[in-house]
């Protein structure tokens, strides 16, 4: 396993913030309506990370260190694990464990439809991040794991679709989006790769040992 | 239809405040009076907070504290309900002139001027005109009024109002006969209301709100002024707002600087916006959901992370008996 001490400061921070939300929300420091703002805390952090994962490999081209890779699948896969959060922190404090308004809700708000199927799409690409799917699935994993980009969309508009009346939040999500969707077109992609080949050529020239 | 508002002598078995708390206050209200007049200084802040706990302390126009000395305490209550300490009724709050986080409005509103404060009054009425709030309030004696506060985004609340019933500021403003709504606008005044300055608002300020003139004739409808013994907090719609508690929260406009009564429904804010989801009446109704959510329950606040203190949602708000009279062969799935 490559970098293990930069893989256990990742899954220590992520999994700490969590932690300290229902602290404060023990601690009374999140208002009056905790449930609420708990869940909105953890469906942002898992768009938040679901974006993070995705600038892992455009920050392997333009910086050319490999160890971008390693975090990605655990920031995927935490992106779930905020989502999971997110979806019982919604049936407990904003149902009230009343499920049998969740199959009315699930039929009647597109939001909650919406948000399940990112939450589907989520686990699929969760289930195959395992070495042995990746082994098994061969080059059809690689193909796979685009529904991430169609996941991300639905993300949004689950989000958008919650939004009531400011929409500055979700105009910056949505904007980061769109960068790291524009990185992945192969001529973005080349680009990068050449930006991140000129820093090195110029950091080089620039060693003074390497002057002749 | 004939609505009996309950009388001060009618409220001897509530039980929002006991009588000894009752009794301090009037202790300490003699005490407060009595150390302003041995220091010489004018009396300031007679605010009567000593009856909720953790009441910030206010400046209080000198109107409003003679009015409040005379106030009709308890005039309307609320059964078997425990009232929202004033901190979270003052630090969770819809008021999107300010911004849009529940939080932004206690953050950012104490930048608001409420001194002096001009009501324009015009539209089919015998007597338009710029009134202050001393103006349009001056007849009627202010009655304490606790309400459940319903939000369209399916939270509550319960708050004790101070205020006079609309219907007595509309008597005497003298609507004509052609007078069928009244409309109310907010204050718009960028530079002491951050969310107005900001371009990701989807809100198209002034704030507009509006009654059929019946309902606003109802005696339930409350103009307000205070809250929990004390002048309004700048964050809660200071200096002057509405509150109308059958109806979702967002009808309840707040800082208003303009009465206008018309003939034609009024375009209001949130319906013209989603007509799909916000309506024009937008009575409190547990059968009409707004279609991203269900009105079915309600989140009564403070709630915790033990005990999400969900309930079901009554019909009209639980003030059904009161109201209901007034949609009488209306269709509320369609004029929701």
């Amino acid at each position: 396993m490559r970098y293990p001490w930069w893989r256990l400061l990742l899954f220590v921070c992520v999994a700490s913030v969590p932690c300290y939300w229902l602290y404060l929300a023990t601690a009374a420091a999140l208002g009056p309506d905790p449930g609420k703002v708990l869940v909105d805390n953890l469906g942002q952090g898992a768009l938040i990370l679901l974006l993070c994962s995705l600038a892992m490999t455009p920050l392997r081209s333009l910086t050319g260190w490999s160890g971008w890779i390693v975090f990605r699948r655990q920031l995927g896969l935490w992106a779930l694990g905020y989502a999971v959060l997110h979806l019982i922190a919604y049936l407990y404090f904003l149902l009230g464990l009343d499920f049998s308004g969740f199959a009315a809700e699930l039929v009647d708000r597109p939001y909650i439809a919406v948000g399940a199927i990112a939450l589907l799409g989520l686990s699929v690409l969760a289930a195959t991040s395992t070495r042995w799917s990746m082994r098994k699935l061969g080059k059809r994993w690689k193909k796979l794991h685009r529904v991430v980009f169609p996941t991300l969309l639905v993300v949004l508009l689950h989000m958008l679709w919650v939004v009531r009346s400011d929409a500055g939040r979700w105009s910056l999500y949505a904007s980061i989006a769109a960068v790291l969707l524009i990185a992945r077109i192969p001529a973005v992609q080349r680009g990068l790769a050449e930006v991140h080949a000129k820093w090195r050529r110029a950091a080089i020239s620039k060693k003074p040992e390497n002057n002749r | 239809m004939l609505i009996k508002t309950p009388r001060r002598s009618d409220c001897l078995e509530s039980e929002v405040t006991p009588e000894t708390l009752y009794l301090n206050r009037r202790r300490f209200m003699q005490g407060a009076a009595f150390s302003a007049a041995a220091t010489g200084l004018p009396a300031i802040a007679q605010a009567d907070s000593a009856r909720y706990a953790n009441v910030e302390p206010s400046d209080a126009p000198a109107w409003f504290d003679k009015k409040l000395s005379q106030a009709k305490w308890e005039a309307i209550t609320v059964k078997d309900e425990a009232i929202t300490p004033f901190p979270d009724a003052t630090h969770y709050n819809n008021f999107y002139e300010f911004g849009p986080d529940k939080g932004d409005p206690a953050r950012h509103a104490q930048q608001l001027v409420t001194e002096p404060w001009v009501v324009t009054v015009d539209g089919e009425v015998a007597k338009p005109g710029k009134y202050s709030i001393e103006d349009l309030v001056s007849e009627a004696a202010l009655e304490e009024r606790i309400y459940r506060l319903r939000c369209v985004e399916a939270w509550s609340m319960v708050i004790p109002w101070l205020g006079v019933p609309l219907a007595e500021v509309i008597r005497r403003l003298e609507p004509t006969g052609s007078a069928k709504y009244v409309r109310f606008e907010t204050l718009v005044r960028p530079d002491q209301m951050p969310g107005v300055r900001t371009g990701f608002s989807l809100i198209d300020w002034p704030y507009v709100e509006g009654l059929r003139m019946d309902e606003a004739m109802h005696p339930l409808s409350l103009m307000a002024v205070g809250m929990y013994g004390r002048v309004l907090p700048e964050q809660n719609g200071a200096p002057l707002r509405l509150v109308v508690p059958w109806k979702y929260g967002f009808k309840s406009i707040k800082s208003i600087v303009r009465i206008s009564f018309v003939s034609e429904q009024p375009a209001t804010t949130w319906q013209t916006m989603a007509p799909q989801e916000y309506g024009f009446y937008a009575n409190v109704n547990p059968d009409v959901s707004h279609p991203r959510w269900s009105q079915a329950r309600e989140r009564r606040l403070p709630g915790s992370l033990f005990s999400p203190n969900v309930r079901k949602t009554e019909m009209f708000n639980g003030y059904a008996d009161e109201v209901s009279g007034l949609y009488a062969g209306m269709d509320l799935k369609k004029d929701y």
